[in-house]
């Protein structure tokens, strides 16, 4: 493998090789892996139930990866630059809640509530990046901080009871209805999968066609040398956080869109889940790689493995104990492929 | 009388340089022999091969006239050879008594710790060297100098014959060094034989019998201390005629005054720090590792915290406190150590090359320009002749020497016009270091301000304008080219502030 890889660096023609890095690089093979274990996943499930293939059961799946698959776009960015977010869960239930009392409480108009919910999230995620950029608290201490601190605020600002949209009769539209079924009516796919890909493909370009991007990686990369490069660390840090909050915020509407109420007691273990789906998905908890595709990509093979299971009559336990194998398969290729190189 | 250890016609090869080539040296019990030579001439790679760090390529060991080849520091440990490395190795939030046995700790049924016994033990052992040191305390709570000395119980817990010192001064003070000398006088009286690598002169005199001289990684001589003078055995450090070209003469006169530091303090190695520094010229610093000179750089740049002193950037004065502040004076650092200070070497090459000056390629202060990243760093890839198969290859698959064009093309792309150099052919073969040459002097003919940090003297001599020379963190002379010898600034960098070289 080396002396292939050696091979290949020595090649004359740099496009080649920089082609052949791009397919078969460390990244992109992580990424294969990743995509072929969710095809091997959907092959299996398909033949072992003929209900799995059902158009009801495939919308059911995408309905559900949803809030996932947004709130592992927000720990991507965060994980690239060798951090971690560990109030993506709760924070995303404080958004929801902020939306409630900005719609129910204040009976204010729905773009308001919207607006309100991703500002929260930005906000949250600005102070989690001062408490790291500025105040040095190591990511996972600070974050840690900040997910009880949000889930007491949700309780708190909510009376710890659930806030109804009742006011604002569009708000579940949000999420549950569906633009595409009106011009295909064969095929409704919800709003929430649809406002998934689209944030997909912005972060996607966010995180490779600008200047966010470049320092996301480069802070995970090597953050010393990003700083003796006369670049203003701190506050692309803080913006990083920034950015993962407003993206837990939309996450929040989601949830709140599906079930038509904030509940403040929701939300922890939201963000490990979404770790997981980071981390199967080949982005490294080391930092400096990763990419939005493979993210998404974990977050169905989450969502596919626990419906599968439920529809084979596997019990909840057990698909959890599933779940957790499969996370430490994936952090294993990820040692091997770093091992290899 | 057998020697303790005798070595022969030692070699050793590490991809791209020959480090050793048939060396010889040899150790008396009783014996405090010195190794000197400049920096890179081999000294540690001897002693870490004796040590069993590293392994042989040919040449023998014989340890009383056996001859042994140890296959890891264990083993040479377990046989009586210990080594005290430079930087300390010690568990600081452990005890004193739990850094001594640590691996081998006493047992109680084989499963608990008798932490009576190892305290025990370790008193014993200090008591045995006259140390008044508790096996309790805790070891990063510590000064240095005590730190050292259970370093040393260490080493002699395992009953050691030969005991290797690799610089062990360097962050000592004044009486911390006596009262070490006076623990090694005791060990000698012992029997036990001591290899002291230094670079300090006046303490060789004080402390040592014998001194071999490498060169190159070649063996040169072995004098008696007491009988040869400091001149000769730093003739004999230096004695290498010089194959390079000698220095080109400037093209173009020098400019104005680009840059001036006027008493900088930071910390323990940047002392009282002035020089100035022109537009066209190439200013090198001079002086041992750990002389400081990195640190100056990094005040100057604001990666450390000054704590006082003035910097005048064109002749104003400029307030530095970041890098980011530097910059965007114009100034840049291109560091020693290009992978953890100057690199990301996961990225590709064209991520690094913009990376300190990534506002220029933005649309909307936001989306970056591809097109326009790609024409510059293809310009500067041409440019600087930097060998990769293209601008998105990842930099660690590049060689050291393009690695470093990498990091210079960084610093061209931003425009900078102060640019410091900290060991730029470090770790880089012999060809690529005369291209890095040919940049720098060109960089200067077209007006850049430029200060290189070399430990390296033909590369100070050959390619400085003016060379300051430093010595634990004083600047301890200034020579114009023309003036400079090797003698002269090794002199100079030894030249310390208390003890009067002899």
């Amino acid at each position: 493998m080396t002396m292939r890889s050696e091979a290949l660096t020595m090649t004359k023609d740099g496009r080649l090789s920089a082609m052949k890095a791009r397919f078969f690089g460390p990244t992109a093979r992580q990424k294969l892996l990743a995509f072929a274990s969710l095809v091997l996943l959907l092959i299996f499930f398909s033949f072992a139930s003929p209900v799995f293939m059902q158009i009801d059961n495939i919308l059911g799946i995408l309905q559900s990866t949803a809030v996932n698959g947004v709130l592992a776009i927000a720990c991507t960015f965060v994980i690239i630059t060798g951090g971690i977010d560990l109030s993506v869960g709760t924070l995303m239930t404080f958004c929801a809640v902020m939306a409630g009392v900005f719609l129910t409480y204040w009976e204010l108009p729905m773009w308001i509530g919207v607006v309100a919910a991703i500002a929260t999230g930005a906000l949250s995620g600005v102070v989690s990046g001062t408490l790291i950029a500025k105040m040095k608290i190591p990511p996972f201490i600070a974050t840690l901080g900040m997910m009880m601190l949000l889930k007491g605020l949700s309780l708190v600002v909510s009376g710890t009871r659930p806030i109804y949209f009742n006011n604002t009769e569009n708000f579940p539209m949000i999420s549950q209805d569906s633009l595409i079924g009106l011009a295909l009516p064969n095929l409704p796919i919800p709003n929430a999968v649809l406002i998934l890909f689209a944030l997909a493909a912005l972060a996607s370009v966010v995180l490779n066609r600008t200047a966010l991007g470049r320092y996301t990686f480069a802070l995970g990369s090597n953050e010393e040398a990003v700083r003796l490069s006369g670049v203003n660390v701190d506050r692309w840090k803080i913006a990083i956080y920034g950015l993962g909050g407003s993206i837990c915020g939309v996450a929040g509407l989601l949830i709140a869109s599906r079930l038509n109420s904030a509940q403040p007691a929701l939300g922890q273990g939201y963000e490990l889940e979404a770790i997981a789906a980071v981390v199967i998905g080949g982005t490294s908890l080391s930092g400096g790689a990763g990419t939005i595709l493979g993210t998404i990509i974990g977050a169905f093979i989450m969502s596919v493995l626990t419906n599968g299971l439920r529809i084979l009559s596997v019990a909840q336990e057990w698909q959890t104990v599933v779940t957790g194998v499969i996370i430490i398969l994936a952090v294993y290729a990820d040692i091997l492929r770093r091992r290899k190189v | 009388m057998t020697p303790l250890i005798a070595i022969r016609g030692l070699s050793k090869s590490f991809p791209g340089v020959r480090a050793l080539s048939d060396v010889q040296f040899e150790l008396m019990a009783g014996e405090v022999h010195a190794l000197m030579g400049e920096n890179g001439a081999g000294k540690s790679t001897l002693m870490k091969i004796l040590a069993g760090v590293y392994s042989r390529d040919a040449g023998e060991i014989l340890y009383d006239g056996e001859p042994v080849s140890f296959s890891s520091p264990r083993a040479a440990q377990a046989a009586g050879v210990g080594i005290i490395h430079q930087e300390l190795q010690l568990m600081n939030h452990l005890t004193v008594a739990q850094n001594i046995f640590i691996g081998r700790e006493p047992r109680r049924l084989g499963v608990f710790l008798d932490e009576e016994k190892l305290n025990r033990q370790a008193r014993d052992i200090l008591e045995h060297m006259n140390l008044q040191l508790n096996p309790r305390a805790v070891v990063g709570a510590l000064t240095v100098a005590k730190q050292q000395m259970v370093e040393i119980a260490k080493a002699l817990s395992f009953n050691s014959r030969v005991l290797i010192m690799d610089e062990p001064t360097a962050a000592l003070n004044n009486a911390e060094i006596a009262e070490l000398f006076k623990m090694i006088r005791e060990l000698k009286a012992r029997g036990v034989g001591i290899v002291y690598i230094s670079h300090k002169m006046d303490e060789l005199k004080q402390i040592s019998d014998r001194v071999t001289i490498l060169r190159d990684g070649e063996y040169v001589a072995t004098v008696p201390t007491q009988t040869t003078s400091m001149e000769s055995i730093i003739s004999m450090m230096v004695g290498r005629t010089l194959t390079e070209k000698p220095r080109a003469e400037n093209a173009t006169p020098l400019g104005d005054v680009a840059l001036e530091v006027s008493n900088l303090n930071c910390g323990p190695l940047v002392r009282d720090i002035s020089f100035t520094l022109r537009k066209g010229e190439i200013l090198g610093f001079a002086g041992l590792m750990g002389a400081g000179r990195t640190e100056v750089a990094r005040a100057v740049f604001g990666a450390d915290k000054v704590r006082s002193g003035e910097i005048f950037v064109d002749g104003a004065k400029a307030a530095i406190k970041s890098p980011q502040q530097a910059v965007a004076r114009g100034i840049g650092y291109l560091s020693e150590d290009r992978k953890r200070y100057g690199l990301a070497t996961s990225m590709d090459v064209e991520s690094n090359v913009v990376m300190s000056d990534l506002g220029k390629f933005l649309s909307l202060r936001f989306f970056l320009r591809k097109l326009a990243i790609r024409e510059t760093v293809t310009k500067f890839i041409n440019l600087l002749d930097i060998r990769t198969p293209s601008a998105t290859q990842e930099v660690r698959l590049l060689s050291g020497g393009n690695q470093q064009k990498i990091v210079v093309a960084k610093w061209l792309v931003r425009d900078c016009e102060i640019l410091f150099f900290d060991e730029p052919t470090r770790g880089i073969d012999v060809g690529a270091k005369n291209e890095i040459y040919k940049l720098l002097r060109n960089l200067a003919d077209r007006g850049k301000a430029i200060v290189m940090i070399s430990s390296e003297l033909p590369e100070i001599l050959r390619m400085s304008d003016r060379i300051v020379v430093m010595c634990e963190g004083r600047i301890t002379g200034e020579l114009l080219a023309k003036d400079a010898t090797q003698e002269r600034i090794m002199q100079l960098a030894t030249q310390r502030e208390t003890l009067n070289a002899a």
